[in-house]
């Protein structure tokens, strides 16, 4: 199972991202661990600069703006 | 992308981009005849109050829309140019001057929505960027935008547009540089004065132009999506304020004799937080009405560049000190802008 985490401080892009997540994992019928992570330290941990951020396992894989569908779509279908 | 018929800008780079450009500015031209007849087609007088208010808005809606839209494309494209990983290698390990110089001229083509301002914010001090740069960055990016500047040029003209352009990075610039002289490092907090320095690295993302293009278009869809609500609202009020408020209303309170009228302004523009859109339409239905550009220009920069929720947001990473020194700088600044301009124009 991906866990994936959504880094931002509470805007409306954040939301919306994870809300895109949700939904396509759902579409897909897969099973994620989603989280939200607002708190800031933790969010600079990751060394992104412009939020919404992605971490995927651990792994940063986006950062800053709403990620395309397509985009997401290609996260969930790569390999563990 | 769901945008439809975009197999020809991404297949075809090379060609849709003239021909968009052609076909945007033939429809840029028609405005004014549609407008026109439209009105015409309207049972009202053009010369009653409705009528004026019906005019401005009819005309000044499209013709704002269009603009905008044309102009978050390209700017959508340059910013494909400057992430903010890019931005800060190139503001890392500069000096002040030249740095503060650099980084308000980057802050306009940097990508930036304020609520990455934190984030941004200690990714520059982590990798070396002197705090006064990065607030010289902090202040010029959210003031200096391609909205404001946009709206400044369809509603008043290049000229305007030139003018705030040029205040905006002079008030960045040495807001600025003046915090950095004051040497307020200890003023971070704690946490952020204890991350751990990072070498700023050249981040690879040499992207093609249709890449390029899909980044254009995802920000008209971003931005355009965003603040259109907020220009229909402004330029609804702003119709109002042309059809119903009589000549010269406000030139008693706003007008540049009134010396207080820059500082207040000011006051009453830090708390208030709108973006540049919302906030130029009203803008010039009040200069219409003999509010003066300088009372009114002042009015618009610290409404965008000063304002609360940031302030909140900010709070995680500076001491009190800092921001009470950062609002009193950029205040300054904006207050002596407001003068300079009532006394030449």
């Amino acid at each position: 199972m991906k866990n994936i985490k959504v880094l931002g401080t509470g805007c409306a892009n954040c939301k919306t991202t994870l809300k895109l997540i949700e939904d396509a994992a759902k579409t897909n019928g897969m099973a994620i661990a989603l989280e939200k992570v607002e708190d800031l330290q933790q969010i600079m941990s990751y060394g992104v600069m412009s939020t919404p951020g992605v971490v995927i396992d651990g792994k940063v894989v986006h950062a800053g703006g709403v990620p395309d569908r397509s985009k997401i779509e290609g996260w969930l279908a790569s390999p563990d | 992308m769901t945008f439809p018929g975009t197999r020809l800008p991404l297949r075809y780079p090379r060609v849709f981009l003239p021909l968009a450009a052609a076909a945007w500015l033939a429809l840029y031209q028609s405005l004014a005849p549609i407008s026109e007849h439209a009105m015409s087609l309207l049972p009202v007088d053009r010369t009653s109050r409705l009528g004026g208010a019906l005019q401005f808005f009819l005309y000044d809606t499209p013709k704002v829309l269009l603009l905008l839209a044309g102009i978050v494309f390209v700017m959508g494209m340059v910013n494909s140019y400057f992430t903010p990983e890019r931005t800060r290698a190139l503001l890392a390990g500069r000096h002040e001057g030249v740095g503060n110089v650099l980084a308000a001229t980057l802050g306009i083509v940097t990508p930036f929505c304020s609520c990455s301002a934190v984030p941004l914010f200690i990714g520059f001090v982590q990798a070396g960027v002197p705090l006064g740069v990065t607030f010289s960055f902090l202040i010029s990016a959210p003031m200096v935008n391609e909205v404001a500047l946009t709206l400044l040029f369809a509603l008043f003209g290049w000229k305007i547009a030139a003018l705030y352009l040029g205040l905006g990075l002079t008030v960045a610039i040495v807001a600025g540089y003046i915090i950095g002289r004051l040497k307020m490092e200890a003023h971070l907090e704690d946490w952020v004065r204890n991350m751990p320095h990072i070498q700023a690295g050249g981040v690879n993302n040499e992207l093609g132009l249709p890449e390029r293009i899909q980044a254009g278009f995802a920000s008209v869809r971003e931005i355009v999506g965003k603040v259109w609500p907020y220009i229909l609202a402004g330029i609804a009020i702003g119709a109002g304020i042309h059809g119903y408020v009589p000549q010269d209303y406000l030139a008693s309170f706003m007008g540049r004799d009134a010396w207080w009228s820059v500082p207040l302004a000011v006051l009453i523009g830090v708390p208030m937080y709108t973006n540049a859109a919302g906030i130029i339409p009203i803008v010039e239905a009040l200069l219409s009405k003999g509010a003066a550009l300088g009372t009114v220009l002042a009015f618009m920069m610290s409404v965008i560049a000063l304002s609360l929720p940031e302030m909140i947001i900010l709070r995680k990473v500076l001491k009190l000190r800092l921001i009470v020194t950062f609002v009193g700088v950029v205040a300054t600044g904006i207050l002596v802008v407001g003068y300079v301009f009532n006394l030449v124009l």
